[in-house]
């Protein structure tokens, strides 16, 4: 599935083409439904869409997800850069990319808003704790892409949409890739779950009170100063 | 085994102490020994890492960590587990950690466990236990690996009080590490609105949709300022460009476990009550007292913030004499 930050992720790869040239291909592991986010892609400008069948990938784990992105990066070849959204999918958000990194061998820059080619190489900024680090690293090299204003993903028009759905989606399996059940059957998850569980969440929440905003607010400061919590 | 970078004057940093805590307690329930990996400037906090519950310490300093390279110190920690080859392996929960963690179990071959709030020994294997759906539910997870790497929150467990004279082994290991692909040209320093960084700050005053606009948040700063707090905000104020991202709290952004959390104008969706559940005493300040951030509140305020914050303000320059 495409999730917000692959939008961006998308938007700058587009941004990247215009300004330089070259190729954008949308990937993705994902259903049957993906298709529709890979013609989102193809209608916002990218070139080609491969789609691997997640239904032959049994383990859902990211370090799976990556060793089945890195395969089909590798099958496609000559790939001068792999963008990809800061977080994906509901368990391991952030991990993706610096998977493909290892699998790959390439160099990883995450929480990249925005880059630019810059002699044989790319000029990253990226968001840190302290602020924002300008980077440089060779290419091939692996960005995650987190929202800027100057990354949203644009609105594709009618036409684009319309050339969109008569572009071809490749769709590959595992074996396509040269993987087999060791690589990504059920054994390859690393992980097993004991138990999923709701946490019981008792309010134990004490409302301050007050005949207005201003009371409560006053009434709100005494109370921290008599928990001690200031 | 725990994996820990950057100190605190002799000390172990904040995140490392926590780590060395939790793996002391778990060292006792299972009959195992704690080993810490002391990476880059850490290295230079051995002895701290000893007095704060490591039986023996593994020290990699390197030009080639004098930048917070994650390949480098992916390398240098797959050294240390290497050496000794503990089953469990705890990395602290920060940004570095996130990118260094995934690196660590691929080369491990170790199930990972990202964003674990507990690690727990059930007698046999340890279990580990982190929050999925956006923070809805909780998961159990163990390990098919002979190694795990565990992610652990920040604040999720707790530092032991400090031993000065306790025993422990520092070694000095040797790791031919590759130079940094990757070259920082130059740093743009973020404006901080408030002093203190958010991962540690003791207090964080978070805002949220319900603010309205950029406005507010200078209210906010000066009560952060005024407890020595940090700022924070929610997604939806961060995506209405109001604050900078760097403030922002939730799945999806910095995850904190101050002493007091105060979230205005923030009605609580999961995804922001995954980077804050942990808080020891959180205040909610919202107009509608059907909004979810009241059931993880501790103390509760229904009102507008326009006008319940100039009268908390006002009252806390008292108390504070400010």
């Amino acid at each position: 599935m495409i999730g917000p930050f692959d939008l961006n992720a998308l938007e700058v790869a587009i941004q990247l083409k215009e300004r330089h040239g070259g190729q954008v291909t949308a990937l993705t592991l994902g259903s049957e439904k993906a298709k529709e986010a890979l013609r989102r892609a193809l209608a916002m400008g990218a070139d080609a869409a491969v789609l691997i069948d997640e239904a032959q990938v049994a383990a859902k784990e990211p370090s799976v997800t990556a060793r089945v992105l890195a395969a089909a990066i590798r099958k496609l070849g000559g790939v001068d850069l792999v963008l990809c959204g800061r977080q994906s999918g509901e368990w391991d958000f952030g991990q993706v990319g610096a998977l493909l990194a290892e699998e790959l061998g390439m160099p990883f820059v995450p929480f990249v808003p925005r880059l630019d080619v810059v002699g044989n190489g790319l000029r990253l900024e990226r968001e840190t704790d302290g602020g924002i680090a300008v980077v440089e690293a060779p290419r091939p090299c692996v960005a995650s892409i987190t929202n800027a204003t100057d990354n949203q993903p644009r609105l594709p028009k009618v036409k684009d949409i319309m050339m969109a759905n008569r572009k071809p989606i490749t769709v590959w399996g595992p074996a396509d890739l040269g993987l087999g059940a060791a690589d990504v059957g059920e054994a390859a998850n690393r992980l097993e779950v004991l138990d999923l569980f709701i946490p019981e969440v008792k309010s134990e929440c004490e409302f301050i009170d007050g005949e207005d905003g201003a009371e409560k607010g006053a009434n709100l400061a005494r109370k921290l100063l008599e928990r001690k919590v200031i | 085994m725990v994996i820990g970078w950057g100190r605190d004057g002799d000390a172990p940093s904040a995140a490392v102490r926590e780590l060395l805590g939790g793996a002391r307690r778990l060292a006792e329930k299972s009959g195992g020994q704690v080993v810490a990996g002391a990476l880059g400037a850490a290295a230079q906090a051995a002895q701290g890492m000893v007095a704060y519950g490591a039986d023996q310490v593994l020290t990699v300093d390197h030009p080639a960590l004098a930048e917070a390279d994650a390949e480098a110190y992916a390398a240098a920690a797959e050294a240390v587990c290497g050496r000794t080859g503990e089953a469990l392996v705890l990395v602290p929960g920060d940004r570095l950690g996130w990118e260094v963690a995934p690196r660590l179990a691929h080369r491990l071959k170790a199930g990972l466990v990202t964003d674990c709030v507990s690690v727990d020994w059930d007698g046999s294997r340890f279990v580990m236990t982190k929050p999925v759906y956006g923070g809805k539910a909780m998961a159990k997870l163990v390990a098919r690996t002979a190694m795990q790497v565990a992610l652990v929150r920040t604040r999720a467990m707790e530092a032991l009080a400090p031993q000065p004279g306790r025993a422990g082994r520092v070694e000095a290991l040797s790791v031919d590490l590759a130079p940094g692909r990757v070259k920082v040209i130059e740093r743009k320093k973020e404006e901080t609105q408030g002093q203190v960084r958010l991962e540690d700050a003791r207090v964080v005053v978070s805002g949220g949709r319900g603010l309205g606009g950029p406005e507010p948040f200078k209210m906010l700063e000066e009560i952060a300022r005024l407890l020595g707090g940090a700022v924070g905000a929610s997604l939806a104020a961060v995506d209405a460009g109001w604050i900078s991202p760097q403030h922002q709290v939730g799945q999806t952004g910095k995850s904190v476990a101050p002493d007091l959390y105060i979230a205005v104008g923030i009605s609580g969706a999961s995804q922001h009550v995954a980077g804050m559940s942990g808080s020891k005493t959180i205040v909610a300040i919202n107009k509608d007292p059907e909004a979810p951030i009241f059931r993880v509140a501790h103390i509760g305020v229904v009102g507008d913030y326009k006008e319940v914050l100039p009268a908390f303000l006002a009252e806390l320059r008292k108390i504070k004499g400010a």
